[in-house]
């Protein structure tokens, strides 16, 4: 009970004595918990290693020092391949996700018994597998190069996209598609005069929300082989050319961020 | 001339939303459809375009059974139905023009309606609705840049362009305020004069429903109370439909008419 009385006073408190004892005893096991793992961690930590690791930061820091600025002059193409592997395979997963999306959204599919389950199986699947494990798969079905590094970044989007899409298409007005449909119209025409113009704004900052982030993604591809700049971070680092991964990662750095630049001036100008 | 026979809507919660309704609208007459909140008007209305299924009965609508129609059927039934709606349902992100149009879509093919080739004949139609509405100077405006009124009158030009038979009006007033509401009675009801129509409207504003409808017609807990001329809609009569309640002032409200708008604008 929360509320005693004392005398003449109610007194209110926020718990009663057993309910925040019970409080405490639930804090006491967590921090035994991680106690405890943390004396696992710590038991199968090489030490030596950690120790040692600001002097092997500060050498590597060294050699990568400074940059080997000539390389550029080869890294313009893979970069360009980069952001077409980003673009193609966003425009791709939103090809393939926008009817997906439709058979998942539960005011939209048509058969909630069949269509539904296998729309929203699709999007689960193709989420859960990071696209860098799609880029394996596809490298070795298809052969190395850009289409797999594409079609890797379009798989892995297929999901994100259909799935923001359906929760959109959930959430829209019924009223303005009941009155479009009361007019007569089709289905067909319920959806593009009662239902898109809805979810247009959702569409259009889902969409390059995901480009942004199929910059970042593609930019490592190229580590197992599927195209653009992280084929030159990979073959770099093989050789241990410390300059060039400099180089590397500061023209990363810089196309991620006019991405996310460009993403967000997208965004505002379309909501 | 519509018909509705022993309409009945049970919802799947069990609630007999209907029970057995039946009702004559002769062509050209508007009716006003009036009760307590859940008793049942708006489904009544949105059973005769089955945006709600009936469960038993029958509507009528110039000898054709609507209940009994086809997909393709009740689409080409619904272009004869124009509906306008309590919260107005505009399409927001859309103009007005596209809103008007909207009302055209039965009557068009699917890509034709998409790319928004609209026929001339069809958009020299909205211009002319547009202006009897007073927006003709808006039509590239979106629709949510709009006030409540405004909104109201491209529902009703939305409705027109169908060329329906009847129309079915949802609480057309019950989010504007009093002038505007009766401005938008106004309209409806002159419109419907000038092109035959039948309606039902919707209405909880009993005293307006009273200036501006030839019969009304009360529903009560899902069953027809009363059918009678405005004027017989004595304190017991409402106290039937709406139960116990002082109900001179309701009715005083319809004597005073139009002065009594002057004062609250004032």
């Amino acid at each position: 009970m929360p509320v005693t009385t004392k005398g003449e006073l109610k007194v209110w408190q926020r718990r009663d004595r057993a309910k925040q004892f019970k409080i405490w005893f639930g804090w006491f096991i967590g921090v035994a918990i991680f106690m405890f793992c943390w004396k696992i961690i710590s038991d199968a930590t090489t030490w030596f290693f950690v120790y040692d690791a600001p002097r092997i930061a500060v050498d590597i820091g060294g050699r990568a020092w400074p940059p080997r600025w000539s390389y550029l002059s080869e890294l313009w193409k893979p970069m360009w391949d980069t952001i077409n592997i980003a673009t193609l395979g966003t425009l791709l997963a939103i090809i393939m996700g926008v009817p997906v999306a439709f058979l998942a959204a539960t005011n939209t599919t048509p058969s909630k018994r069949f269509l539904r389950p296998l729309a929203l199986l699709i999007i689960v699947s193709t989420r859960s597998i990071n696209s860098l494990v799609w880029a394996l798969l596809l490298v070795s079905i298809i052969g190395p190069g850009i289409f797999a590094g594409t079609l890797a970044i379009a798989i892995r989007s297929i999901g994100f996209v259909a799935k923001l899409l359906y929760e959109a298409i959930e959430e829209i007005d019924v009223n303005q598609v009941e009155a479009i449909q009361a007019t007569g119209a089709s289905k067909l025409q319920v959806i593009a005069y009662g239902i898109v113009p809805q979810i247009m704004p959702a569409f259009a900052g889902l969409s390059v929300f995901r480009w942004d982030i199929n910059i970042r993604e593609s930019t490592i591809l190229g580590l197992v082989g599927a195209g653009g700049i992280g084929l030159y971070l990979q073959s770099s680092l093989n050789i241990l050319a410390w300059p060039q991964v400099t180089v590397i990662l500061i023209m990363i750095l810089i196309a991620v961020v006019i991405s996310e630049w460009v993403s967000s001036k997208v965004r505002l100008a379309i909501i | 001339m519509l018909e509705l026979k022993n309409l009945g809507k049970r919802y799947k919660t069990g609630d007999d939303a209907l029970k057995g309704v039946n009702l004559t609208i002769p062509n050209g007459q508007v009716i006003g459809l009036i009760g307590p909140s859940g008793a049942g008007k708006s489904t009544l209305i949105r059973c005769v375009n089955r945006l709600v299924e009936p469960t038993t009965g029958t509507v009528i609508l110039n000898g054709t059974d609507i209940t009994k129609l086809s997909s393709s059927g009740l689409r080409k039934a619904r272009r004869e139905m124009g509906m306008i709606f309590q919260e107005y349902a505009l399409v927001d992100r859309l103009t007005i023009m596209e809103n008007v149009m909207s009302g055209r879509l039965g009557y068009m093919g699917f890509w034709k309606s998409f790319f928004r080739k609209y026929p001339q004949s069809d958009i020299d139609e909205a211009f002319r609705l547009l202006e009897r509405v007073g927006l003709d100077h808006m039509v590239d405006k979106r629709a949510d840049e709009l006030s409540g009124g405004q909104k109201q009158r491209v529902g009703i030009a939305r409705a027109l362009i169908q060329q329906p038979k009847v129309i079915l009006i949802d609480e057309p007033t019950a989010s504007l305020d009093p002038k505007t509401s009766r401005q938008i009675m106004r309209l409806i009801s002159e419109l419907c004069k000038e092109r035959q129509l039948s309606a039902i409207v919707n209405i909880h504003d009993v005293a307006l429903a009273q200036m501006f409808v030839e019969r009304i017609v009360g529903l009560q807990d899902g069953e027809l109370v009363f059918d009678g001329a405005p004027d017989e809609l004595t304190p017991e009569a409402l106290t039937k439909i709406y139960g116990e309640e002082d109900w001179e002032a309701t009715i005083d409200d319809v004597d005073e008419g139009e002065e009594n708008v002057g004062d609250q604008n004032t």
